[in-house]
């Protein structure tokens, strides 16, 4: 299935889960925050989110700045 | 020096002067600059993960989050549903809820809209967020941030970037008069004497970024920092002596050959 992720299109297999799109970023949750469709996605809840094809994904870390 | 602690929203501080790590040559430089500085808290920002170079240098592997407090602004938001977003990513991603707040008017200058910023911080506050808020030097729209629960108040000296000092320093002292949470001056310090000035008005700490990371050598400047901020801190808590307008010789008249 196809996502939006950061504003591009990202293939993801059927029935992923966030933990998954972790996974496939690189696998540290640490220092970063995912939002779907507007909506945080706390890292508690990673694993039992399931994405579906279109979601539009926002994943932020901390960069520097003033 | 006497134990003089700066005291924001229940955590205990030293230093008296933040850093920002936004304009560094790289994040090793911005780090021993802030070491240099002697900063204990670094405003951060909150930007898209980088999917085409994963590898990239990390700001928390220089700047680690276990030595300074990461303080998480909305830097680039212009509406109060951007910051409120912004910072609730934040915190998710980091678990901090001492979050710097800037709603911005227009790129030219970089100010604070503040019917927008006012929205914002009563926002996070009701959403549980210790709100230090960047904001005009009017000191109504001050007290009325203190008046919404905000944790700290922190006018803009001149503005971002421009390095003109402080602009006002009468509204800067109305507003440390006025406030009962720390005031902090954040943006425009181009050199250490705006810093120390800032800190001889009353404020309890000053916020800077590009007058230390557009220095010539940034790690000097910093530690110049570190001691204009030290300084005017003193100078504050010593209280000058009185403003004359004739000579006051400084020897003693009696006795003179």
């Amino acid at each position: 299935m196809q996502v939006q992720l950061n504003g591009e299109p990202f293939e993801l297999a059927d029935g992923a889960s966030v933990a998954d799109l972790v996974s496939a970023l690189g696998g540290d949750p640490r220092g970063i925050a995912i939002e779907r469709n507007l909506e945080i996605i706390p890292k508690s809840q990673h694993g039992k989110v399931m994405l579906e094809e279109g979601d539009r994904l926002e994943v932020v870390q901390f960069v520097g700045g003033g | 020096m006497t134990d003089d602690t700066l005291i924001i929203a229940g955590r205990a501080f030293t230093s008296r002067l933040i850093i920002g790590t936004g304009k560094y040559a790289s994040y090793a430089q911005n780090a021993e600059a802030a070491r240099a500085a002697g900063a204990e808290m670094v405003t951060v920002a909150l930007r898209r993960v980088n999917l085409s170079n994963p590898d990239e240098d990390r700001l928390t592997d220089h700047v680690s989050p276990d030595e300074f407090t990461y303080l998480p602004n909305t830097a680039g938001c212009y509406t109060a549903d951007e910051a409120v977003r912004t910072l609730r990513l934040a915190r998710e991603a980091g678990g901090w809820d001492l979050v710097k707040l800037e709603v911005l008017a227009d790129q030219k200058t970089l100010y604070p809209d503040m019917e927008a910023t006012l929205e914002a911080a009563k926002a996070l506050v009701a959403d549980g967020f210790q709100v230090m808020v960047y904001c005009s030097d009017d000191p109504v729209y001050a007290r009325k941030l203190e008046d919404a629960g905000c944790c700290a108040i922190m006018p803009l000296g001149s503005l971002i970037g421009s390095g003109l000092g402080i602009q006002n320093p009468l509204n800067i002292r109305l507003i440390v008069e006025q406030s009962r949470v720390p005031v902090i001056v954040d943006a425009g310090v181009g050199t250490a004497s705006d810093a120390a000035v800032a800190m001889e008005i009353g404020c309890d700490g000053v916020l800077m970024n590009t007058a230390i990371a557009e220095a010539q050598d940034p790690i000097r400047m910093a530690r110049a920092m570190k001691h204009a901020v030290i300084a005017g801190r003193e100078a504050y808590l010593a209280g000058r002596m009185s403003k004359k307008r004739y000579a006051d010789p400084s020897s003693p008249l009696a006795g003179l050959i």
